[in-house]
């Protein structure tokens, strides 16, 4: 059996991920959609796996906004819904949310956001709790991983007391963390839809669904906001622990409550520091706010990544000064605390410390320099491409053609493991110059494009991955052929999401839940709108190389190569070689070589190494995943492919 | 039967590079751990972080309730490596004189060191450094047991293996096998169990 849905009152292991889907489960959601993104996608992919046994109807959607229009209508219909996404997720549905939080819901609606405070898998470290703020809807952050679960099957109860859209927003220390759970109940009936709209305007239930008249609808979601505050003002999500009269407070939430727990621990602080675990975090309980700030002078405010809470709560306190008194805050603001990047147990001790003005315990100093000593002998460990990973082989080729080329071609970027080229110089030949958000490499391509009349002279191309492709890069895609755009579009097709863990896209046959889906194949596409395009096997480096060339060649005009090859992590690839790589010891002319270590300086594939004895190149056959692509690039032609027998 | 801790929580560190299946180590071990009545909060990362880079799992296992899913600076009880150097580079931060280390000796050559930029360290180095910085260290070559067995990826439940002959933990055979049998099928089994034993007996 699936844990996902195992029977109530066993205890599991849950990732955070894995207990806000059980928690949906539990609500009786019937619909969840979502687009994949670190650290949120097993969310959808949970609730995927049980979607028969469950009645669920599991999407994963084009792109975010595409999700929340879809989870939207679940809810109109009065069914249980929910929608999922990543940080950056929220941005690209927030135009539809901003009308749908005016719209109100009916069925419970809770949109969850998994954030990456430290930027552990993702290009930024936005945060989507300014959007509760500005939409002005209810906002619930869970601190571990059973109130994940029970907290998310409450908000599907509060959507439907107000009416609104809920956000849970979690991060990857709790969604990508686990801990034990203990199951609730999964509910016995699954509800039916029915979608009513003929009542009046202004009938929340039986009129149409939508977001006029703006200011009379305007004022009905702030009442809806302020019926949420009174329910958080009794919520046992929130709760305080510690001393009767502290001589700090310490507000937090989330994945930072653990923390703070911690360095109270390791301070032997536990007599002198309370801490006010909030779960509600927006709009904050005033009520509740005031018992606790009126229990001490100093507060300390712990949170990831920009001071949200800390604003909120001083907002409330300049309201309540009269009763409360003047209060000193410590937390971002005042730089007790990082205002970037994560936290962990040792900042929060960090900012006790200071506050206590105690020591922190430390290793014997003895330890310390023998720590010292062995800290230079570690070599620094970059990320890369993976071996066999058709990205390498993409961006060689690319960087070759460019190089042919002599103009000093740029590349345009965007999200996905392609994006390690402009990261690192360690993979993708330093040929990607810009990096942003998903589809803006195209977008940003298009700019450049038109920037002749002011002396801007280089070759423009663009890439984008197959899931980036049908998510955000066709609105740009088509302007630059309307606008006779000069740019080389390359699509590198690795045939799923695959950084996120091979979710499908358009593009393929199947859905979340394996059903049969009509595949949108990019080459037609983009032929669909007159671009000139070209298919190529990434692997194949000669003929990728000689259509770059051409393109490069040829008059101005919008050109799209179709780069297609499977992720080497694929299921359908993982562990199986084509090709059985060897470096002929006679061959390879090792540092005599005129071609300076080409294959290991240069190519940089982590199963293509060095021998420092022998000074020649050598195949790591465990590393190896026998893509066979450095056979074509030695000018010696010693290393030798043979193909591998299939198990 | 739960054992009690030789201290709660007993902090543990699993580590190696992107793709060695440091993930399926640490929830095997956890799944073990729940199965016999403790608390455990893992915390780790996935996604482009495991690209080719190091990796890192923390475990917390407690009597008492779930903790934070980051185990602060210099206080890692056991750390497990899959990959030699990066069992170095945990133990820069979370060591401390009481530590327990047990390393595969299989090297994956960083970026750095293939392009020649950077010098990977001795097999003695790497050993002499274990011995000065933990209180007790083991160095194995799990690979070359999981590649006698048919596939390298296999270290990682071999490094369970030996850790749980090293006694470490309170958890032995047993626990692994009735952990495993709820998530894989037959044949999983039977290999996983070779690469757990081959891994004991290394110790």
């Amino acid at each position: 059996m699936n844990k996902l849905i195992s029977p109530a009152n066993t205890e599991v292991l849950f990732m955070g991920n894995e207990a806000i889907a059980r928690g949906a489960l539990e609500a009786g959601v019937n619909v969840a959609a979502g687009y994949p993104g670190t650290p949120s996608s097993e969310i959808i992919e949970s609730l995927a796996a049980v979607a028969k046994e469950r009645n669920l109807y599991v999407e994963w959607s084009t792109n975010e906004k595409v999700s929340l229009e879809v989870a939207a209508a679940a809810s109109f219909a009065g069914l249980r819904t929910m929608c999922v996404m990543k940080q950056n997720g929220v941005n690209v549905a927030s135009d539809f949310l901003l009308h749908l939080t005016a719209s109100g819901t009916r069925g419970g609606m809770v949109l969850v956001t998994c954030e990456d405070p430290g930027a552990l898998s993702s290009v930024n470290e936005g945060e989507s709790r300014y959007f509760a703020r500005m939409m002005e809807i209810p906002l619930l952050e869970p601190s571990n991983f059973q109130e994940a679960k029970d907290l998310t099957k409450w908000a599907f109860e509060l959507s439907e007391e107000i009416r609104n859209v809920v956000v849970i927003r979690s991060v990857t220390r709790m969604s990508h963390a686990s801990g034990n759970v203990i199951c609730g109940k999964l509910p016995v009936k699954s509800r039916r839809a029915k979608f009513e709209y003929d009542g009046s305007i202004m009938d929340p239930d039986r009129g149409p669904v939508i977001s006029t008249p703006v200011v009379a609808k305007h004022y009905l979601q702030q009442e809806k906001l302020k019926k949420a505050a009174a329910f958080f003002e009794k919520s046992p999500f929130n709760s305080y622990s510690g001393p009767k009269k502290p001589e700090l407070l310490l507000i937090t939430s989330s994945a930072c409550f653990l923390y703070s727990q911690e360095a109270i621990d390791m301070l032997n602080l536990q007599k002198r520091v309370g801490i006010l675990k909030l779960a509600c975090t927006w709009p904050l309980p005033p009520k509740l706010l005031k018992k606790y700030l009126s229990l001490t002078k100093k507060i300390l405010i712990v949170e990831e990544v920009l001071p949200f809470l800390e604003e909120n709560v001083k907002t409330l306190a300049v309201g309540m000064l009269k009763e409360l008194g003047v209060k000193t805050f410590y937390g971002k603001m005042d730089g007790t605390l990082p205002t970037a990047g994560e936290l962990n147990p040792d900042h929060v001790a960090g900012a006790l410390s200071k506050i206590f003005k105690v020591k922190v315990p430390s290793l014997p100093p003895g330890y310390l320099r023998e720590i010292k000593k062995i800290v230079p002998m570690i070599p620094m460990r970059e990320q890369t491409f993976c071996p066999g990973c058709p990205h390498r082989a993409s961006y060689w080729s690319i960087h070759n053609a460019i190089k042919l080329d002599g103009r000093e071609g740029i590349v345009c970027g965007d999200i996905g493991c392609y994006v390690l080229a402009a990261l690192y110089p360690s993979c993708g030949f330093n040929t990607v110059k810009t990096l942003h958000s998903m589809g803006s490499g195209i977008g940003v391509a298009n700019g450049f494009a038109k920037l002749g009349q002011f002396g801007f002279d280089k070759p423009v191309m663009a890439v984008c991955g197959d899931s980036t492709f049908y998510h955000a890069a066709i609105p740009a895609l088509i302007k630059a052929q309307h606008n006779r755009s000069d740019i080389i579009f390359i699509a590198m097709d690795n045939s799923g999401t695959a950084m996120t863990g091979f979710q499908p896209h358009p593009g393929l046959t199947v859905g979340a839940t394996g059903e049969d889906f009509v595949p949108i194949d990019i080459a037609k596409v983009c032929e669909s709108i007159g671009a000139r395009v070209a298919i190529s096997d990434p692997f194949d480096l000669d003929k990728t190389t000689k259509i770059l060339t051409d393109y490069l060649e040829t008059p101005p005009s919008l050109k799209v190569l179709v780069l297609k090859q499977k992720c080497a992590l694929s299921p359908e690839k993982k562990g199986k070689k084509q090709f059985l790589m060897k470096v002929d010891e006679d061959l390879c002319r090792g540092d005599n070589c005129g071609c300076d270590r080409l294959c290991t300086r240069i190519f940089r594939c982590p199963a293509l190494i060095w021998d420092r004895t022998n000074k020649k190149a050598v195949i790591d056959d465990v590393m190896c995943a026998g893509c066979g692509v450095c056979y074509s690039i030695c000018p010696q032609n010693a290393i030798t492919r043979t193909e591998a027998k299939q198990k | 039967m739960k054992t009690r801790l030789s201290k709660d929580p007993i902090n543990v560190i699993i580590t190696g590079v992107g793709g060695q299946g440091n993930v399926l180590a640490s929830r095997v071990l956890a799944g073990m751990l729940v199965n016999a009545g403790y608390y455990v909060t893992i915390g780790e990362t996935f996604g482009m972080s495991q690209r080719g880079g190091s990796v890192m799992s923390h475990l917390r296992i407690s009597e008492k309730s779930i903790m934070s899913p980051q185990i602060p600076l210099g206080r890692a009880d056991i750390i497990i490596a899959l990959e030699p150097v990066e069992a170095l580079r945990v133990l820069t931060k979370y060591g401390n004189p009481d530590v327990a280390v047990l390393a595969n000796s299989r090297v994956v050559h960083p970026m750095g060191v293939i392009t020649g930029e950077l010098n990977y360290p001795s097999a003695e180095e790497m050993q002499n450094a274990l011995k000065r910085v933990s209180a007790k260290s083991w160095l194995i070559d799990a690979t070359g047991e999981a590649v006698k067995l048919g596939n390298p990826v296999l270290s990682n439940l071999a490094m369970i293996g030996a850790l749980s002959a090293a006694n470490l933990l309170p958890i032995d055979r047993r626990a692994f096998e009735k952990e495993i049998s709820q998530k894989m099928t037959a044949e999983k089994r039977r290999i996983n169990l070779l690469a757990f034993d081959a891994g004991a007996k290394m110790i």
